[in-house]
């Protein structure tokens, strides 16, 4: 089983996150960068099974700056065999089409059984990029999981939509995205931060993936504007000194929110 | 009415596993209406069809293309992303909207994937300027907001659910019924549905005007009795933090955040709550926000507008017969 998981760096959301106001894309310089928590989750998936299943093969793969290898890495030290990153000035400002058009292909290239993602990142908050992924590279979707059970040749799990709960099974080759209900990633140790300097790690270009960055005979989503709102007035606070309740009281009356 | 009106938006409609249209239909018509003609599209399981696109007419569709269609019953999303292949084909639409939900974005990414279109994830609000269809996203937790356009060709949307507060007007009902080629894409196998109905007399947490959250300082799921307390003592819905869903005080479908509900509530209040940012992202659009927890350095009171540092177990039930006194 070769099993492919998609991880993403992303600004550390405990620190202020930026934009660039010229550019419209993120200040990479601003924040502390972190490997995605749910793309970690999604890695503890695929690990999982590679401990009970020993001939596993677990990938990790991004596509990100060249600068984020370092976070990739993390990826290797938690337990995968190797790490694909996508590096390339030319996909700095690539819209999601051409970033599942450039991910489908390093996928293909790789081969795979199953390919694993988070839900939605913690930065775009898209969550389109698995079912994208799932039609270019013609196999089924299966997304937004709270519960993966992986067989040889399928996989199934538990979904909550809108009003109900839905069991849903997919026959591999598959793109699956999973949810936070699924457990804590493990976490490096010594060993396996060691270890990782041995693991491959490739690294590819657009050009690599037969992939054109700046084709625009394709249509683009592009940023046309980007602005930052003011910040909240910051409001009053009180320390409670046995009145904290009713002046809370005396400010939703004030309000009119009673 | 005219046969093709040159400004038609394809609004996909989602319905729930009960037969009715998803809350988010409303939102996405008056969105569509804003920025041209909305043709609705409802995807269903035989015998649906009439009922959900009179709901839809009600809420603004100019035409409603049906599909019935028992794989929507045991295939998953691409039943949903044939129909809409249809329909684009049919309408000619300058863009697509489809809710941001789960089945929403599986079925707008994967369109966008077969037909080449742009896609625009999350917006907030969509417009028109001279040169076409805008779309608005609120992104970092609501500190910046981004426009976004297609370069050509129409642009495929997700709009967020409960960001669009505007209504269209009602329509008379004409309903198509529309043919759609299966593509035989291969999809994943729906085994079994089941709705969860919440027996709660309570607000439902989407959309309500006033809400409670409660987080991992509540202690425990029986403390955790105190945010339905206050929250039935102002008629509120109840929510949750994530810290408080994972230490199971409170089921998975109560959580405010970025990966649960978002809120826009007139009064929001969070108890024992620190406010991780992706929890501010669900909630922090709220009008109005008060704030209770031990820990003065809390981020959440960056943006409450009523903060008290102090213990929960002393403040709340205070705050709750000081409510009751007035109601006297």
């Amino acid at each position: 089983m070769k099993i492919i998981v998609l991880v993403k760096e992303v600004p550390d959301t405990w620190g202020e996150r930026r934009l660039d106001l010229e550019t419209g894309l993120a200040d990479r310089a601003a924040s502390e960068a972190v490997l995605d928590e749910i793309g970690e989750r999604a890695l503890e998936v695929a690990l999982a099974y590679a401990d009970a299943h020993a001939d596993t093969e677990v990938v990790v793969m991004s596509m990100a700056p060249e600068s984020a290898a370092a976070t990739i890495r993390k990826g290797l030290a938690m337990g995968a065999g190797s790490a694909v990153h996508i590096a390339d000035p030319g996909l700095a400002a690539a819209d999601l089409g051409l970033t599942a058009r450039t991910l489908a292909a390093a996928i293909r290239r790789i081969g795979f059984d199953l390919v694993i993602t988070g839900n939605v990142s913690t930065d775009g908050s898209g969550g389109v990029l698995p079912a994208m992924l799932a039609e270019l590279l013609e196999v089924p979707n299966a997304t937004a999981l709270s519960s993966v059970e992986i067989a040889d040749d399928s996989v199934a799990g538990t979904r909550n939509i809108e009003g109900g709960t839905m069991r849903v099974r997919a026959s591999l080759p598959a793109v699956i995205s999973i949810t936070e209900a699924l457990p804590d990633a493990r976490f490096p140790n010594f060993k396996g931060i060691m270890a990782a300097k041995k693991k491959p790690f490739e690294t590819l270009s657009a050009a690599d993936l037969g992939i054109e960055p700046e084709d625009l005979s394709v249509p683009w989503s592009i940023m046309t504007a980007v602005a930052e709102k003011p910040p909240r007035a910051a409001g009053v606070k009180i320390t409670d000194e046995g009145d904290g309740g009713t002046r809370i009281a005396e400010f939703l009356i004030e309000n009119r929110l009673v | 009415m005219t046969d093709h009106p040159a400004d038609p938006i394809l609004v996909v409609l989602e319905a729930t596993p009960g037969g009715e249209l998803a809350t988010s239909a409303a939102g996405l018509l008056a969105a569509a209406s804003q920025i041209g003609t909305p043709a609705a599209l409802v995807v269903a399981a035989p015998g649906q069809a009439p009922s959900l696109a009179e709901q839809a007419a009600a809420l603004g569709a100019e035409r409603v293309l049906a599909v019935e269609s028992a794989s929507t019953q045991s295939e998953l999303t691409i039943p949903h992303v044939d129909a809409v292949a249809a329909a684009a084909a049919a309408v000619a639409p300058q863009a697509v909207l489809v809710s941001n939900s789960i089945d929403g974005r599986d079925i707008a990414g994967r369109f966008a994937a077969r037909t080449g279109a742009p896609i625009a994830v999350d917006a907030v609000g969509l417009s028109r300027d001279e040169e076409g269809i805008v779309a608005h996203h609120s992104v970092y937790g609501g500190a910046y907001t981004v426009d976004s356009a297609a370069t050509f060709g129409p642009l495929v949307v997700t709009v967020r659910q409960g960001a669009v507060d505007a209504r269209a007007e009602a329509r008379a009902l004409a309903l198509e019924s529309l043919e759609v080629a299966a593509s035989g894409a291969p999809s994943a196998a729906i085994e079994s549905v089941e709705a969860v109905t919440e027996a709660s007399s309570r607000p439902e947490l989407r959309g309500a005007k006033r809400v409670v959250s409660g987080g991992r300082g509540l202690g425990s799921a029986e403390q955790f009795a105190l945010v339905e307390e206050l929250a039935d003592a102002l008629g509120a819905a109840v929510g949750a933090s994530r810290a408080a869903v994972d230490a199971g005080y409170i089921p998975a479908s109560h959580q405010v955040g970025q990966t649960g509900v978002s809120v826009s509530p007139q009064l929001y209040v969070a108890l024992g709550i620190s406010g991780a940012i992706q929890h501010r992202a669900g909630m922090q659009t709220a009008k109005n926000i008060v704030a209770v927890n031990k820990d003065p350095e809390a981020p959440i009171f960056d943006v409450a507008d009523f903060g008290v540092v102090g213990d929960v177990f002393t403040v709340v039930p205070q705050l709750i017969s000081a409510l009751a006194e007035r109601k006297r």
